[in-house]
């Protein structure tokens, strides 16, 4: 029953994500299609949360949805074209985009394909039930990789810095 | 764990049957039964009628706050486990998060001084104080010359900005 509900679940965000992802690549609209991707970054964080990545889970929902979003509507209101003309159907474009894909997934897969799930902690002592990660993520950061952390804020301040003044015109 | 997710599922699924079932199946049977027409989409007392397409561009410093946005975003994600383990770690741990916070508020600093974060109109109308300013000076020469000083300052930050 319960491990039922739980393949429930993962199928159902699986269709959502997959389902508005083709939405937001063929809308005729890229308003549509922002709409739509808010609708993959939820399924995402489904699949996340079914997994037992709470961390993960509040993340995409958080830093995608919350932030990646709308920078992503406000990039689309600050170009000079009309919304019609916003798709590009030249084959350079697609042959650049298909490269990408590609490369993405390939990437993905060999992630996947190596990764041990089976020696994950909570499938070793069958409990079968993910323990939540944040405190794990927490005390991983604050002992054995506080450089990364600290140096997460550094690499934050350079993409700060160098966003903004990109944004600016990149002449002050 | 995640029957900690299966709660909130519970919780976002119920909040949006009750919003639709509210709109479509208890507002149909409670709303009046009259004819459709077109006065009754018309804006009624709420605002100016709209003029234009919603699709304008917006001023480039919306996206510039929201780069920032997005940069302190990550910060914050970063402040959740380590608020989590706070306790158990102790002062440490605080000033581990104190430095990580430090370095961002120089990025802060940085936008702030650059102006980025301030709302001074950059072009189009003049910001309010550098017309206040104009006024005093074309209604009374005197009281220009001794106007306080601090007045000066935004004519100033909104010609460099």
């Amino acid at each position: 029953m319960e491990g039922l509900g739980i393949q429930l679940a993962f199928y159902s965000f699986a269709a959502v994500t997959i389902g508005s992802a083709l939405l937001a690549t063929m809308a005729k609209k890229i308003v549509n299609s922002a709409f739509a991707l808010m609708a993959t970054f939820f399924g995402v964080a489904g699949i996340y949360g079914v997994l037992g990545s709470d961390f993960m889970a509040v993340t995409q929902i958080v830093v995608y949805v919350g932030g990646i979003l709308i920078l992503l509507c406000f990039g689309m209101l600050l170009t000079d074209r009309v919304p019609d003309e916003f798709r590009v159907r030249s084959p350079r474009r697609y042959v650049g985009a298909s490269i990408a894909a590609t490369l993405t997934f390939v990437g993905l897969a060999w992630a996947i394909s190596g990764t041990a799930w089976a020696r994950l902690p909570h499938i070793t002592d069958g409990s079968a039930e993910a323990l939540p990660t944040t405190a794990l993520i927490g005390n991983a950061l604050l002992t054995d990789y506080l450089l990364p952390f600290e140096f997460a804020s550094i690499v934050l301040l350079v993409v700060l810095v160098g966003a903004a003044r990109v944004a600016r015109g990149g002449t002050r | 764990m995640q029957q900690d997710f299966l709660t909130i599922l519970m919780f976002m699924l119920f909040g949006a049957a009750f919003v639709v079932l509210n709109m479509v199946a208890i507002g149909r049977l409670l709303r009046s039964k009259t004819k459709y027409t077109a006065q009754k989409s018309a804006t009624y007392e709420c605002g100016e009628p709209t003029f234009g397409g919603a699709f304008i561009r917006f001023d480039i410093r919306f996206y510039v706050i929201c780069l920032v946005f997005v940069i302190f975003d990550v910060e914050v994600l970063f402040l959740f486990p380590w608020a989590v383990v706070l306790k158990p770690l102790g002062w440490l741990a605080f000033i581990e998060a104190f430095v990580f916070v430090a370095v961002l508020a120089v990025g802060l600093a940085y936008v702030w001084r650059k102006g980025d974060v301030d709302w001074i109109p950059l072009h189009g109308h003049q910001a309010p104080g550098a017309r206040l300013s104009e006024m005093d000076a074309v209604a009374a020469p005197s009281s220009a010359v001794t106007a306080p000083s601090s007045n000066p300052a935004p004519v100033t930050a909104a010609a460099d900005g």
